[in-house]
């Protein structure tokens, strides 16, 4: 079998993050070219070198394009939800690859908590009072409960281990050092999760830089290419919480990804986890095969995922449940900067590869190098 | 007194199963290809993507999947309820339905649980189905 055809086509060559936070004095089209100016900077390229531009959470395209002064080739905006992040990025590499932009430049921003975004509230189960996205993965998380006997104290070494790392990251929301005493006691927002299962809404934004590697070489920084990605939808059409943990559509993405990025799980060094629920880094894990299914809790029991401890150090930054939910985009820009070996006390030791894994209705994994 | 929960959004695929809710039967569509079942209502067959389906009365029996106590206040309606019970029931013929069980709570609410469908008349017009544990886990 040759090499994947979109192996090593896309280089990320800079990446911008604002602060975290209550930022009312601004907004999401603010933090978004904030981020962008951080990004473009950070690659050492001017401006009027992109031409391509994907925006994301930003409502608008149009008054978006205005506020920034470009007008690329390729332009697109992408659905709001997380798991656009990691889609986004596979976009600006089939564009790259395509010779249909050379530099494209990819942007979020958002307001959430400022704007007091309250995910939930509507949906078709609110005649029964059934809404937000927490509950639709604590409906979840009881089955894995109830068919592995996993526990919510597992969850809660996921929240300790990302806090603990967060308490390494200045830009993070959330630093003090929580136990797994803390989280049980934490309350209950849809049982069996508590207060700190959750990602934690904040106001930021995020740009990375993205072009081919032979620009990048020439670059101000190290650039960091994506090696390989794979993508798998898994919608049902009974509008209810999926049953099956993603666990089918998440194998299917592991069996692509290693493959096409020519390397095995033996060569990654640390892993960004979209946290939106601490559920979703057990089912992330178990379908990316790091554990057989089920046993995610016993798995991330003895430090695992922390930093000095476990052989996977995961969301170093802290991650959405400790750093700020940013939707992917700053776990992504975590990840470049633990490759060029930027994150000071929270490195990660000879950092050669990061995945990216993203479990939920588009299943997603991106695998990054040096 | 005026009813203070949300009410469901009637659209043209939902009204005949609102319209049988009204009546204590609980519907859902058939693909008359495959026989399979399925809820919500869809223009479609989710399995041959075609018209060719019908209605058919459902037994309304069914078991619970999984369930959550919602403990965050979403819906002022639901505000004197907090903590309240939401389950996800499979029914003997297929579809998943969210839903409140009117008989139980946190400490009798168990996974694999048989329920039944009763219908609580929540306006003239919308009768809201709901679930009776048939016993004990």
């Amino acid at each position: 079998m040759g090499a994947w055809a979109l192996k090593d086509k896309a280089a990320i060559a800079g990446v911008g993050t604002t602060g975290y936070g209550a930022f009312p004095e601004t907004d999401d089209y603010g933090l978004g070219l904030e981020a962008l100016r951080l990004a473009v900077d950070d690659a050492g390229i001017d401006f009027g070198e992109i031409d391509g531009l994907i925006i994301n959470r930003i409502p608008n395209y149009e008054r978006f394009v205005q506020l920034a002064n470009l007008n690329p080739t390729y332009v697109l905006a992408t659905e709001a939800h997380g798991r656009f992040s990691a889609v986004s990025l596979m976009l600006a590499t089939q564009a790259l690859a395509s010779g249909s932009a050379k530099v494209v430049a990819l942007v979020y921003g958002n307001n959430g908590r400022s704007a007091r975004a309250k995910y939930g509230g509507s949906g078709m189960w609110a005649p029964w009072g059934f809404t937000s996205p927490g509950a639709t993965h604590a409906m979840m998380f009881r089955q894995h409960m109830h068919e592995f006997s996993t526990k919510s104290e597992d969850l809660a070494n996921i929240s300790v281990a990302f806090r603990k790392h967060a308490s390494m990251n200045p830009a993070a929301v959330m630093r003090a050092p929580i136990t797994v005493e803390d989280h049980q006691n934490s309350r209950f927002v849809c049982d069996p999760l508590h207060l700190l299962d959750y990602c934690i809404i904040n106001d930021g934004g995020v740009a990375w830089i993205v072009t081919t590697p032979d620009r990048a070489k020439d670059l101000k920084r190290r650039p960091v290419h994506v090696a390989g990605y794979a993508v798998q939808a898994s919608f049902n059409h009974n509008a209810v919480p999926n049953s099956d943990y993603w666990y089918p559509a998440l194998r299917k993405v592991a069996s692509e990804v290693y493959p096409r990025a020519d390397l095995d799980r033996s060569a990654v060094n640390g892993l960004m986890i979209y946290d939106n629920f601490s559920p979703t880094v057990l089912f992330s894990l178990e379908g990316m095969g790091f554990c057989e299914q089920g046993e995610g809790g016993a798995f991330v029991r003895s430090g695992t995922l922390e930093l000095g401890r476990g052989r996977w150090p995961t969301n170093t930054s802290g991650g959405h449940l400790s750093e700020s939910y940013m939707q992917g985009w700053g776990l992504i820009a975590e990840g470049v900067r633990q490759l060029r070996g930027e994150c000071g006390a929270r490195q990660i030791p000879n950092c050669n590869v990061i995945q990216y894994i993203c479990a939920t209705n588009i299943c997603s994994s991106i695998i990054l190098r040096k | 007194m005026t009813y203070t929960k949300p009410l469901p959004t009637i659209d043209v695929w939902n009204r005949p199963f609102w319209d049988a809710c009204k009546e204590q039967r609980l519907i859902a569509q058939k693909c008359n290809t495959s026989g399979k079942v399925w809820f919500p209502p869809s223009p479609v067959s989710p399995i041959t993507r075609d018209h060719d389906w019908r209605w058919i009365d459902l037994t309304g029996a069914g078991r619970i999947v999984s369930w959550v106590v919602m403990h965050q206040k979403y819906f002022s309606g639901f505000a004197g309820e907090i903590p309240y019970l939401v389950a996800q029931v499979e029914l003997d013929e297929g579809p998943m339905f969210i839903t409140n069980i009117v008989n139980a709570g946190r400490n009798s609410v168990a996974i694999g649980a048989r329920v039944q469908v009763v219908f609580d008349p929540i306006t003239d017009e919308i009768s809201l189905p709901k679930f009776r544990l048939l016993e004990r886990a």
